[in-house]
């Protein structure tokens, strides 16, 4: 596999080809915050907390480094104004939905995000799809998905399966990062026919 | 819906998974709604996990998870509609069918929705029954019409 050199704040970086950004960084010890991101899982750029600015050929660009895929001669930025701006603003919405989250508080503390900048609407899930992932990907138990499109969708798990195959796995309940996961499957639980 | 009707139904696609939508979409103009047991019975035969079934089933508005009339009324509340007094006219239809937007009466005889704009301002305000739409229409003439379905 062909060895792809380029920088990522400033530092060098040796990358083979088909590897993220994100990737990249990891193996050099520069941290870039994720939500959505899974190692074992697929690629799935639905959080965009994992922004950072890229520049080739003299034109900067901002994308989803856990989807990018590296190139040679890259400049990567992973701390900028504009970048923390972008992940304050993504911070604040994602706090009105899931406003006692443990990860999205220590992200506010460090962006200087205001948990009350936009009204309060405790949906809890911020659709990062991990738990739908990894059950689908990992478990191949497809226990539950998403419903609904827009602001109403949300996670809904299959009564049947969940009263099947949950209860011993529940594998998928750490990787959440708010309470909507436990809720909906009390809630399955709660509906189950068994 | 029984057993017999899905398979047919697959059966038209060869049971491609990737023909799930409009196998979805045929069972819904056969049986107006998707019923659970009848989205359990495709889950089966085309080995498409239940989860993919309902995520489509609950994004696309063509398809209803519940009960729907006889026949389908839809009204259009686009701005050309809107103009010529389509509120009048759905007030009107709500008062004789009792009921509201997204529901269905009690006797399964009609299902209402709202919509917006049919493609044929120039006749509005239109409304749309079983797929025919009914254009120029005002409060009472929507009733005469409505009178034709049983
Ligand atoms: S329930 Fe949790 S893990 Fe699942 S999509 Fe929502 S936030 Fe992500
Ligand atoms: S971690 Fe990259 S979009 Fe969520
Ligand atoms: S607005 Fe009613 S048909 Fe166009």
């Amino acid at each position: 596999m062909s060895e792809i050199l380029f920088t990522i704040d400033a530092k060098e970086v040796k990358a083979t080809e088909g590897m993220t950004v994100l990737e990249a960084a990891k193996s050099i010890g520069v941290f870039i915050p994720t939500l959505c991101h899974h190692e074992k899982l697929e690629p799935y750029g639905a959080c965009r907390i994992c922004m950072v600015e890229v520049e080739t050929g003299g034109r900067t660009r901002i994308v989803a480094s856990c989807l990018y895929p590296v190139e040679p001669n890259l400049v990567v930025r992973t701390r900028s104004q504009t970048i923390d701006k972008i992940r304050r603003v993504l911070i604040e919405e994602m706090l009105a939905h899931a406003p006692d989250s443990v990860q999205l508080d220590e992200l506010a503390k460090e962006y200087g995000a205001d948990r009350d900048r936009f009204e309060k609407e405790p949906s809890f899930c911020i659709h990062c799809g991990l738990c739908v992932r990894y059950c689908a990907e990992i478990k191949k138990k497809n226990a539950l998905g998403f419903i609904d499109r827009g602001a109403r969708r949300e996670i809904s798990f299959i009564p049947k399966l969940a009263a099947e195959e949950c209860w011993n796995c529940k594998e998928c309940f750490e990787l959440c990062p708010t309470s909507a996961l436990q809720a909906a499957y009390v809630l399955a639980q709660a509906l189950s026919p068994v | 819906m029984d057993k017999e009707q899905i398979d047919k139904i697959v059966a038209k696609y060869h049971g491609e998974p990737s023909a799930l939508i409009q196998i979805l979409l045929d069972i819904q103009s056969e049986n107006r709604w998707l019923p659970g047991e009848a989205l359990q019975m495709v889950a089966e035969a085309l080995d498409v996990p239940l989860t993919r079934i309902q995520h489509i089933a609950t994004f696309y508005k063509a398809f209803s998870l519940v009960p729907k009339g006889r026949h389908e009324i839809h009204i259009c509340m686009g701005t050309a509609c809107h103009v010529r007094g389509a509120s009048r006219v759905l007030d009107t239809v709500e008062g004789h069918t009792g009921i509201k937007p997204g529901e269905t009466d009690l006797d399964m005889k009609f299902s209402l929705e709202t919509v917006n704009c049919l493609g044929c301002c120039a006749l509005g305000p239109v409304i749309e029954i079983d797929g025919k739409p009914h254009g120029r229409m005002a409060p009472a003439k929507a009733l005469e019409v409505l009178k034709n379905y049983e």
